[in-house]
């Protein structure tokens, strides 16, 4: 429960521990800059990430998902909750306190072509990160980042050109390249992806896989794309309107979804065999405003099982067992 | 284009054990721009044009010493001025002629000779000489200004579009403030108290420059700006912040370089318009006052004399000619580069 999480004492084990984390957008202002209206874009969020994991976080566009992973960096200011890195409240750091913390978690973004700057080489883009951490010794940098280049994928002679002269996936190897120069322990990968073909998508998935053994990584692996979630994911949870809505390993959410949202998105991963019948649940309406939510369980205006009371009171999120958890008033009738 | 593709088939080839070709060459974003300035034609004949007026109006005076720029040619000029009266007595016609010699100091109006170029003007100072002299005091002023606007534009604009709020706010309100004010009849008052404070004539015009810097930098400053507004919300800037740079590390590293191709460009055509600017100055008496030569104290000679105006061509289109070619040439360099500098264009 919520509630009782927050009295909790901190899982020291736990690389990474979201409690009741909340994010929202000012939308109009008063003349003063008193905030009239506002877009919840990440509301009462928590989970717990060990070391070595891999947390999938799945939703359709618009649900907070990048939202999610961006006020765990703190590159947005978050509106409540609280973040845990490694054991340490990192919610009220200033961004002075921050910049030792940000070479422990890195981010990898969903468009390589827009996320690495357009007037620095490979070399220049590699090496200035470990220079101002000072990760190795001056005289080390470029056998280290030509180090680093390799493990990437990514040839020596890479390191005198300019990113304008890559492909979309040798671009996103230089941004995974520039996310681990830092060494760190915590990877928020957003959408490393969706922008890919799906050949390359499977080198840079196995990339991932193969880089998470080698430096013992942690991934917030953020993606609507169900099968590669499924592939390289520990843990999954499943994002409706800025709220998780289910969360557990792969194993529970895939052999049994709690939540009828879960349920019909699965429902929609499609089947490599033509003669299987798909039992789709189609959901009807699209996704509401984040900016004027409905009442009650957000996803009652598009639930096939919805009840009087999902419009009235918001469920509990919930532990089902094995740190299987969810949010729906079906499963506290049961 | 040609490069781009190879390096694309490389990367194709990459797992299959092809040693690097050397013959890829590497081409640096600045390279680039570089070849494709030089392959417009137009951007050559204005890079010429404006080396051309530097060697003139530098070097011409180390090398063409015979005069100085207010030194008057005192060699003398007789003037002949010829009366003729005709009377009629008895059917006969006499006509009575009348040649009076003057002897003047000076050597004015000289036409062109092989001792004065482009012969000499109502004072008698060599033509071709002030030119050069002119083209020094129009480029220099020119430049420093321009300098001056951007130095204060990126600054402004930068820290107005990089932290935003209420110091954007009070930036840009006071860029509109300066884009309402009325450049020349402000130009007169300041004018007017120059000469009243006695001011020399030479420096007068370094002062009127550092006032146009002071209404001009609005336009570099919301160039800038906006720029950084846009290149700030850029995922790799947001990467950078996840880096842990420091903020100045974020401006004068990753934004500040982003930002130069456009301000590149907004400089070499606003050298055009403050040499123009300068020129309308020296005309109107405002900018550098005689004995200094500045182009447009030079064209303004036809002020003093119709005559002059009519049959002494050679003394005001030659600096009207070099301000037609300072602007041009400018202006050919600033489209090259805007054109050169263009991601899109890959040609």
């Amino acid at each position: 429960m919520a509630d009782e999480k927050l009295t909790q004492q901190v899982d020291q084990e736990a690389i990474l521990e979201v409690r009741n984390l909340r994010k929202c957008f000012p939308i109009k202002k008063t003349m003063t800059g008193k905030v009239t209206q506002e877009l919840i874009a990440v509301d009462n969020v928590s989970f717990k990430l060990m070391p070595g994991e891999t947390l999938g976080i799945v939703g359709e566009s618009g649900c907070g998902k990048t939202t999610l992973g961006r006020t765990i960096l703190k590159l947005h200011e978050s509106n409540g909750g609280q973040i845990f890195f490694d054991g340490q409240d990192i919610t009220n750091l200033k961004s002075s306190q921050m910049r030792e913390i940000r070479k422990k978690m890195q981010i990898i973004f969903q468009d390589p072509y827009s996320s690495l700057p357009p007037r620095s080489t490979v070399g220049g883009i590699l090496s200035e990160p470990v220079e101002v951490h000072k990760i190795v010794p001056k005289s080390e940098i470029k056998d280290y980042v030509l180090d680093l280049m390799d493990k990437c994928g990514l040839r020596d002679y890479y390191y005198e050109r300019y990113p304008h002269e890559f492909s979309g996936g040798q671009r996103q190897r230089i941004c995974i390249a520039r996310a681990l120069s830092v060494n760190p322990k915590l990877v928020i990968c957003d959408e490393p992806v969706s922008a890919l073909d799906v050949s390359i998508q499977a080198q840079i998935i196995n990339l991932l896989k193969k880089l998470q053994q080698e430096m013992n990584l942690t991934y917030l692996f953020i993606s609507h794309d169900l099968s590669v979630v499924k592939f390289i994911s520990d843990k999954i949870g499943v994002m409706y309107l800025g709220s998780m809505v289910e969360f557990g390993t792969k194993e529970d959410i895939f052999a049994n979804p709690l939540h009828p949202y879960t349920q019909a998105l699965f429902s929609a991963i499609p089947q490599p065999d033509p003669d299987l019948k798909m039992n789709r649940i189609i959901l009807k309406g699209d996704i509401p405003s984040p900016a004027n939510p409905p009442k009650g369980c957000r996803f009652h205006t598009r639930c096939p099982k919805a009840m009087d009371i999902c419009s009235e009171i918001t469920p509990e999120y919930r532990d089902f067992g094995n740190g299987h958890c969810a949010a729906c008033h079906l499963l506290n009738e049961e | 284009m040609e490069e781009i593709t190879k390096n694309e088939v490389v990367e194709e080839t990459q797992d299959s054990e092809v040693p690097h070709d050397k013959t890829v060459r590497l081409m640096s974003p600045t390279r680039m721009v570089v070849r494709r300035f030089f392959r417009s034609k137009l951007s050559i004949v204005g890079l010429i044009m404006v080396v051309g007026l530097f060697v003139f109006s530098f070097l011409g005076p180390l090398v063409y010493t015979e005069w100085g720029e207010i030194e008057l040619d005192e060699s003398g000029k007789t003037e002949y001025s010829i009366s003729e009266t005709t009377y009629t007595v008895d059917g006969v016609e006499y006509t009575i002629r009348q040649t009076t010699e003057k002897s003047l100091k000076d050597n004015f109006l000289a036409p062109p000779s092989s001792e004065h170029i482009l012969g000499t003007d109502n004072e008698g100072y060599d033509i071709f000489v002030r030119l050069m002299y002119g083209g020094r005091i129009s480029l220099i002023v020119s430049f420093i200004a321009v300098f001056l606007i951007t130095i204060l534009g990126v600054i402004l604009g930068g820290i107005s579009g990089y932290f935003g709020g209420a110091i954007d706010n009070i930036i840009m309100r006071l860029c509109d403030i300066l884009i309402c004010l009325p450049g020349i009849p402000i130009l007169l008052i300041i004018s007017t108290i120059l000469d009243a404070s006695g001011i020399d004539a030479k420096y007068r015009i370094y002062l009127l420059m550092i006032y146009l810097t002071f209404i001009s930098w609005p336009g570099t400053a919301r160039l800038v700006r906006g720029q950084i507004l846009s290149l700030r919300e850029q995922e790799y800037m947001v990467a950078a912040e996840a880096m842990g740079f420091s903020t100045s590390r974020k401006i004068f590293k990753h934004l500040v370089p982003n930002v130069m191709p456009q301000l590149i460009v907004q400089m070499s055509l606003s050298l055009g318009s403050m040499i123009l600017y300068e020129a309308t100055l020296s005309y109107l008496n405002l900018g550098v006052k005689a004995p200094y030569a500045a182009w447009g104290t030079m064209i303004n000679i036809i002020s003093t004399n119709q005559n002059i105006l009519q049959n002494h061509l050679n003394v005001w289109v030659p600096a009207g000619i070099c301000i037609v070619i300072a602007v041009l040439g400018f202006n050919f360099i600033g489209d090259g580069l805007r054109d050169a500098l263009d991601p899109k264009a890959r040609r």
